[in-house]
């Protein structure tokens, strides 16, 4: 501290200007959403036949897409951080790939894969009348699709920092592999599993562009929140609006569980 | 024999292979400086790392055999382990800790939980049952984790620097602790650490090892009184003198020969307690107030290179013969202080050197 005793040194005006800047960009939109609420008619918004099936979707699809990075993620993460495999890196990075992908290439490449014509959408259609495209069931492939690497890279780097000599030492107490996972790590790592999950989720329930090119906008069966808010902003305003919010009150409150509880597992 | 182990282990560029036998109730301690191969070891015999080559076998039972394909996974080991850092699980208070092993054996949840207070009970610790590890002292959690160690009852406990974590308070506790449960208690143990201290407290059996090799095994009686080289004599506190006897005398090198009456011509070696050297500042004659008997005591100017306080003595590396050390007051009289570099005239009396054998190579 260089200023006189007890005050705070001033930061450069120039980085103080840019900081504002920067928070206006990122709150200004925020105001404008909440400045354009209709509280008024904001429940009958939100319980319009189209709102309440495109909530109730976007509930059940983003619990299924948690659920099964959940069941398919937590192996690989466990793989990744406890074992040597060759090709690994390659893995990972195919791992982490959704996250900087844009959806809609996801989207596209979905469609390739598990479309009518895909790859594994063909003999799936062809052999057991299984169709991706169009369905819930696509929605939900989507959401997992862009949604999973948030819990892999979570839960990995919380199995990176663990010291694998509590699993060593359970081992020699009589723990076998899994009794070891299901009562040493799952619970030492047990904020970061609830971070990821929770990252997952919200993840899963923002998803836009890889739903919309690869499973379609089609109302109570892939038409999602964010969906309907894109569709609603072209005829109602005032439901596309109301939808936001509610997407945004969810952000938050993720936001802040997270923060409060969970705090420790995102810092590190 | 309870466990005889050749463990060899190549790990990418250091290789280990040291072979190893423990008696039904024996602690053996192994002793080296940090990276001699202790911890893998130690993680050998407990299963989480398998051997290159070698052979490891526990009660009659083949645990690790790369030749014939045999590797028995850590939980059907039976091997108890202690970490320095106790490890135990944070999720779980001291009581959970300690029925843990009991539970995966298949005991009944009332059943596990006597039995672990039973052990607490036993290491004095019952008071914490309910504490979680973050809750305890350091001296209460490896007394927790010793007692979720024995608490399955392993045909050998593994102890890796189960006192490096501990408080100067806490550590002669704990070690006494060692010595009344894992030492009368018929368990076999191996015990790393690199506290000779530790390990001549503790063990019936020490085994140096150095760069993945064993140095010297022997009781620590043994290895004090026939150290197999300076750095074995460094680790249990003693000198090491090596030279040649000619005509009765030891030759250690540049006119320096001390008179061994009876020793027969030939390479010697001796030891010689680190206090049994004197040293005077200068070159002054001070036979008498190093304590040293006037008429037998030979004495040679050198330098001091270290110091190393021990409280309120002081350890004195001299320059001459090499890696000769002297354990004296750290207040030298008229309360001057010891200084690195000094001029000093040290002494020591034939009749101290213990010779023993000529040295190998």
């Amino acid at each position: 501290m260089a200023g006189s005793a007890g005050r705070r040194r001033r930061p450069p005006p120039l980085l103080l200007a840019s900081g504002v800047v920067a928070v206006g960009l990122l709150a200004l939109p925020l105001v404008g959403l909440l400045a354009r609420v209709s509280w008024s008619t904001l429940g009958s918004d939100l319980t319009s036949p189209t709102a309440l099936d495109a909530l109730r979707l976007s509930l059940v699809c983003s619990l299924w897409a948690t659920g099964l990075s959940l069941l398919l993620g937590l192996p690989l993460a466990w793989l990744l951080a406890r074992t040597e495999f060759r090709g690994k890196s390659v893995v990972r990075a195919i791992t982490v790939l959704p996250l900087v992908l844009p959806p809609v290439v996801g989207g596209v490449a979905l469609l390739l894969a598990f479309g009518r014509d895909g790859i594994l959408g063909r003999p799936l259609f062809d052999w057991f009348g299984i169709q991706f495209t169009f369905s819930t069931a696509g929605v939900v492939l989507a959401e997992t699709f862009v949604a999973m690497p948030f819990l892999i890279v979570t839960v990995e780097a919380a199995l990176q920092v663990m010291d694998v000599r509590f699993e060593e030492v359970a081992a020699s107490l009589g723990a076998g592999r899994w009794a070891t996972f299901r009562l040493v790590t799952a619970p030492m790592i047990r904020s970061s599993l609830v971070a990821g999950a929770a990252l997952t989720w919200a993840r899963a329930l923002g998803e836009f562009g890889a739903t919309i090119t690869f499973a379609g906008d089609i109302q109570g069966r892939t038409q999602t929140l964010p969906l309907a808010v894109y569709l609603a902003l072209e005829g109602n305003e005032r439901v596309a609006v109301a939808l936001s919010l509610l997407l945004l009150v969810v952000s938050f409150a993720v936001l802040v569980a997270l923060r409060g509880r969970w705090l420790g597992a995102l810092r590190t | 024999m309870n466990l005889v182990a050749d463990v060899d282990v190549r790990l990418d560029e250091f290789h280990e292979d040291v072979h190893l036998e423990v008696e039904e109730g024996e602690v053996v301690a192994v002793l080296g400086p940090n990276g001699a191969g202790k911890t893998t070891l130690l993680r050998a015999l407990a299963g989480v790392r398998p051997l290159t080559a070698g052979r490891i076998v526990l009660g009659g039972r083949v645990l690790d055999d790369p030749g014939r394909g045999v590797l028995v996974p850590p939980e059907e080991r039976s091997c108890g382990l202690v970490f320095q850092e106790h490890l135990l699980f944070p999720h779980l208070d001291a009581l959970a800790n300690v029925a843990f092993g009991p539970r995966r054996q298949g005991v009944s949840r009332a059943e596990a939980a006597a039995v672990a207070r039973g052990w607490l009970d036993r290491l004095g610790v019952a008071d914490v049952a309910h504490q979680r590890p973050r809750h305890m002292s350091g001296g209460e959690s490896q007394r927790v984790a010793l007692a979720r160690a024995l608490a399955v009852g392993p045909r050998l406990l593994l102890l890796d620097e189960p006192m490096a974590a501990l408080d100067v308070t806490q550590r002669p506790v704990v070690r006494q602790l060692l010595r009344d449960h894992v030492g009368g208690s018929g368990v076999s143990c191996v015990l790393v650490t690199h506290d000779p201290l530790d390990a001549t407290a503790l063990a019936d059996t020490l085994v140096l090892i150095d760069g993945g090799r064993v140095v010297q095994r022997g009781t620590p009686a043994e290895v004090a009184r026939r150290p197999a080289s300076q750095w074995v004599a460094r680790m249990m506190g003693v000198n090491l003198l090596s030279g040649e006897v000619r005509g009765q005398r030891l030759d250690l090198g540049a006119a320096l020969t001390l008179p061994v009456p009876g020793a027969p011509d030939g390479e010697a070696r001796g030891v010689l307690a680190l206090r049994d050297v004197g040293v005077q500042p200068g070159g002054r004659d001070t036979r008498s107030d190093a304590g040293l008997d006037a008429r037998s005591a030979v004495g040679w100017t050198t330098r001091i290179l270290t110091l190393q306080p021990t409280g309120d003595r002081i350890v004195l590396g001299l320059e001459y013969p090499v890696g000769l050390q002297a354990d004296v007051p750290a207040e030298r009289a008229g309360g001057h202080p010891w200084v690195e570099g000094m001029s000093v005239r040290a002494w020591i009396d034939p009749g101290d050197v213990e010779l023993f054998g000529p040295s190998p190579t």
